[in-house]
């Protein structure tokens, strides 16, 4: 867990954080902040044209400003950052990572893989939420630690999730960002309830997407799964022995799989079957 | 005003070896982390902590911060031991010499200013005639020159003191290749040719050196006081303050400082080391030398006050925890001073001038 602090003077990060985290503890003011952000427009003649947001993190300004109206994703990308850039006690791997009756399941995923999909969909049928973002493996205890926080979706994924979920609550469909149009949609309340229970992981799944294909769940050798998720690894390079000890520990303790699906129905079933 | 600064303030409790006397429990560990990594010395603090076995009585919360820092800064270092590794390698093979410069300096040779230090370049010094092989032998080794638009380029190969950055294709690392240590065009003109005669040579590694001890202290002094980048200011006062601790022991030490900064007539810049690393972190330079050291620079009192109170400003870490007043205004005026000790006023005006149009215009500026 992370304790944050952020800084803006824009009122559609207000309205975003009290949308998306209202559940989320408050500390009090004598607790240790992690992380402190910001979120700012960017002052001067930039207001009246074209204004812009910039994200700073102790001083540190890791992206190029953006419009105005994204700011609140600018915050959740920006403390993605911050996060991977300092929080070396985990390996982070990018990818989502849900639990099902003890059974962690990390699913990292290229761009157009389907990854946020299959994870909104499935924290929407029965699997707990740690991160649709990243994996935090601990290199104390080979753990994965949660870190939940709105999820985030693309294009069309979004009115997918929407028609597949009459329960999902949505924020505002954000156009034309540096990933498409995107919304976040609210983490569910047993993300929350159990913030603080790791899971141990148990199937790294790499999901293929391709149109009108047979549904296929193939085993994957376990020196290719390892090749594949350091790739994956913000911090890899980082930890180094450290790094690379713990993910090989891991890869060790999991099935692994690639994934190639072509609806969602088909993929739930194909993901739930593991854990039956 | 420095005085404020829990950063400054922690630094002169390692050198005063009196940090095992702060209060662990009660201590504000978050300030001090977000001052120390605005200035990125959170690994360098980390790295004392740990030095002094001090690490486990800070509280676990910010104990994370900063042994999650010490992986970064070893990340760093076994990175930078790789590169230069490569970078041997190319040169080597083209029988050129070269110098290590700064941060991989300090980390290869294992000196204390390279505890906990970060950097992202690595900075090379050959000499002037294996310039163009030593650029032929990198680029065929994977270095390009980023493309910078052709006044950037003309402006580095005929003015400045190294060519235009070189980046590795794959690994996406920077080489900065010098042939000598300021602009040529500067009012200072040390000779390269002495530095060379004092480099130390690497064990194992032929035809690679780093600085001597001293040349390091008079190198360091003159990046700082005479680029007029002050970002990284206090990082690289606490880079001076352990290199003199380190290689200035004794009172013949100091005579052959003053005397090489003489020799290399850079004698200003390291009398405002010597001046400003004991006004900041009590390094313990004898107020004789500092003394000395005024003299032998001729400033005038005038102008030692005025630059007194531009530096001091200049070097203060900026944070929300500690606002400094007039920094930006001093660091402007430092930043036109350090054009002005490099470059002639007929360069500078029209340099200047268009640096200023590039960023009105919004254009990207080199």
């Amino acid at each position: 867990m992370f304790n944050i602090a952020v800084a803006s003077n824009i009122f559609a990060v207000a309205r975003h954080l009290k949308h998306f985290y209202a559940d989320y503890t408050v500390n009090d003011s004598g607790d240790f902040t992690d992380l402190y952000v910001e979120v700012k427009a960017v002052g001067g003649l930039r207001r009246f044209y074209k204004p812009q947001v910039t994200f700073t993190f102790d001083g540190y300004e890791p992206f190029a400003p953006l419009p105005l109206n994204q700011a609140p994703a600018m915050f959740e990308w920006g403390l993605n950052w911050a996060i991977a850039n300092t929080a070396h006690q985990y390996l982070i791997i990018h990818s989502a990572i849900i639990e099902k009756d003890g059974y962690g399941l990390i699913m990292p995923g290229t761009p157009g893989s389907g990854k946020s999909t299959l994870c909104a969909a499935l924290i929407n049928r029965g699997w707990r939420l740690l991160s649709d973002e990243m994996a935090l493996l601990s290199l104390d205890d080979g753990l994965i630690y949660p870190a939940p926080r709105p999820v985030s979706l693309k294009n069309k994924s979004i009115q997918i999730i929407k028609d597949f979920s009459a329960e999902a609550v949505f924020g505002e469909v954000v156009p034309d960002t540096l990933k498409g149009d995107i919304a976040h949609m609210v983490a569910p309340e047993s993300a929350l309830l159990q913030q603080s229970t790791p899971v141990k992981p148990a199937f790294l799944v790499f999901p293929h997407y391709q149109d009108n294909a047979e549904k296929q769940l193939k085993q994957l050798p376990k020196a290719r799964a390892l090749m594949t998720l350091a790739e994956h690894a913000f911090n890899f390079n980082i930890l180094g022995e450290e790094g690379f000890d713990a993910m090989a520990n891991m890869i060790d303790q999991v099935e692994c799989y690639d994934f190639t699906y072509a609806d969602l129905a088909t993929a739930l079933e194909g993901i739930d079957s593991l854990v039956k | 005003m420095l005085d404020d600064h829990l950063v400054v303030q922690f630094l002169r409790d390692y050198g005063q070896e009196t940090l095992h006397t702060i209060n662990f429990m009660e201590y504000p560990w978050e300030t001090l982390i977000r001052q120390s990594r605005r200035v990125n010395l959170l690994s360098r603090i980390a790295f004392f902590l740990r030095e002094l076995e001090l690490l486990d009585s800070v509280p676990e919360q910010p104990r994370i911060h900063f042994i999650n820092s010490i992986k970064l800064s070893d990340a760093n270092a076994r990175s930078a031991k790789v590169e230069v590794k490569a970078i041997h390698k190319a040169l080597s093979a083209a029988e050129v010499d070269f110098v290590l410069l700064k941060g991989a300096a300090y980390v290869w040779s294992g000196v204390d200013a390279g505890k906990g230090r970060l950097f992202t370049d690595t900075d090379i010094l050959v000499t002037k005639e294996t310039l163009p092989a030593a650029e032929r032998a990198l680029a065929h080794n994977g270095w390009f020159t980023s493309s910078l638009d052709r006044y950037t380029q003309q402006f580095y190969r005929e003015w400045m003191h190294e060519i235009p950055p070189m980046t590795h294709l794959k690994r996406q690392t920077t080489v900065d290749v010098h042939h000598t240590i300021i602009p040529p065009t500067s009012r200072l003109k040390p000779k390269p040719t002495k530095l060379w005669q004092q480099a130390d040579a690497m064990q194992n590694m032929p035809g690679l050196f780093v600085l001597s001890p001293i040349d390091m202290i008079i190198h360091s002094a003159t990046h700082l006081f005479h680029e007029g980048e002050f970002d990284q200011g206090l990082r690289d006062i606490s880079d001076l303050d352990l290199l003199i601790r380190q290689g200035v022991v004794s009172e013949d030490k100091w005579q052959e400082l003053l005397n090489r900064s003489e020799e290399l007539d850079l004698v200003k810049p390291v009398y405002y080391a010597l001046n400003f690393s004991y006004k900041i972190l009590h390094t313990p330079v004898p107020d004789e030398i500092i003394a000395r050291a005024r003299k032998l620079s001729k400033m005038s009192y005038v102008s030692s006050k005025m630059m007194d109170m531009l530096f001091s400003r200049a070097l203060a870490t900026k944070h929300e925890t500690s606002p400094v007043k007039g920094q930006g205004f001093a660091r402007f005026l430092l930043y036109i001073r350090s054009h002005w000790l490099k470059m002639p006023v007929h360069l500078l005006i029209p340099h200047l001038c268009r640096k200023s149009w590039l960023r009105l215009t919004g254009q990207k500026d080199h």
